[in-house]
């Protein structure tokens, strides 16, 4: 059986053990559970890449949390201190290395949940992402960021 | 300890959430074209409803009811808000709403198919 499922097993079992069926006593176990996991796994030198996605999971998530508060506060500045004027929007493309539908759906919405990129749609080939940016100095160091930022970190998480 | 834990968190992130949205209604009144309104809206409000869900989260610790909702609440709407977003950005485009006028580059332009709506990558041709 899979490490992610014995893991849940293991969660479930401490809160029934523990007597408190709730949140924090379910994340406690799982946390619990990965600590034992991993020690048993490092014993039996069973191989299988699930210690490492967690951590590339929980990474991720972090940095995208990280990047959603960024991207509430740069949209504050433009919409309360920025004149009309000054602010640059763009449609941009942004070429995909993401293939499979699940990985452009949550590609697409980690975009639109970052700062200043919002996802209209991708071409019928699925070759290209099409954005729109709300304040961009330069286009193409924004492609490379978040090709460099987001869509490295998910392809890590997803494969 | 305990009443910082269940009282002000929750209060602060409440309040937290509804400036972000306010601030979403600030933007869509002030911004002047549909996509640009859309980032304010689509972003501070999914940040807004974020927050207040999860201060009920924090307000009812050891609640498995209440807080397994709040967070599937928070599934939801992160899942849900840019897929609206998509759609009426797209919707608008393909209808011809004209982009504001100090916008500075449109890759998008003559990429869609006026009759099928499909749209192309740009590698090819």
């Amino acid at each position: 059986m899979s490490f992610f499922l014995w893991n849940i097993l293991l969660a479930v079992n401490w809160a029934l053990l523990t007597g408190h069926f709730d949140l924090e006593n379910l994340v406690g176990g799982f946390v619990i559970g990965f600590v034992l996991l991993w020690i048993l796994g490092r014993g039996t030198g069973q191989k299988t890449d699930y210690f490492r996605r967690v951590r590339k999971a929980i990474a991720f998530s972090l940095h995208f949390l990280r990047e959603l508060i960024l991207a509430n506060l740069s949209v504050a500045r433009t919409v309360l201190l920025e004149r009309r004027d000054k602010i640059k929007p763009a449609f941009v493309a942004i070429p995909l290395e993401v293939e499979t539908d699940a990985e452009i759906a949550l590609f697409a919405n980690l975009i639109t949940l970052t700062p200043g990129t919002l996802s209209l749609d991708v071409s019928t080939d699925r070759r290209v992402l099409y954005i729109h940016t709300l304040d961009v100095k330069d286009v193409d160091a924004l492609r490379a960021e978040i090709k460099r930022s987001l869509e490295r970190g998910l392809l890590e998480v997803m494969r | 300890m305990e009443a910082v834990l269940t009282e002000w968190l929750p209060a602060l992130l409440v309040l937290l959430g509804a400036s972000f949205m306010l601030l979403a209604a600030i933007g869509v009144a002030r911004l002047p074209d549909v996509w640009m309104r859309m980032h304010a809206s689509t972003k501070s409000a999914t940040f807004g409803v974020g927050c207040m869900a999860l201060a009920v989260v924090v307000s009812h610790l050891h609640e498995l009811g209440v807080e397994t909702r709040a967070i599937i609440i928070i599934g939801f709407v992160f899942q849900t808000a840019p897929v609206a977003a998509h759609m009426i950005g797209r919707a608008a485009y393909l209808k011809g709403v004209r982009p504001w006028r100090g916008t500075m580059r449109d890759e998008l332009k003559g990429r869609y198919d006026p009759d099928t709506h499909t749209l192309a990558s740009g590698n090819d041709s």
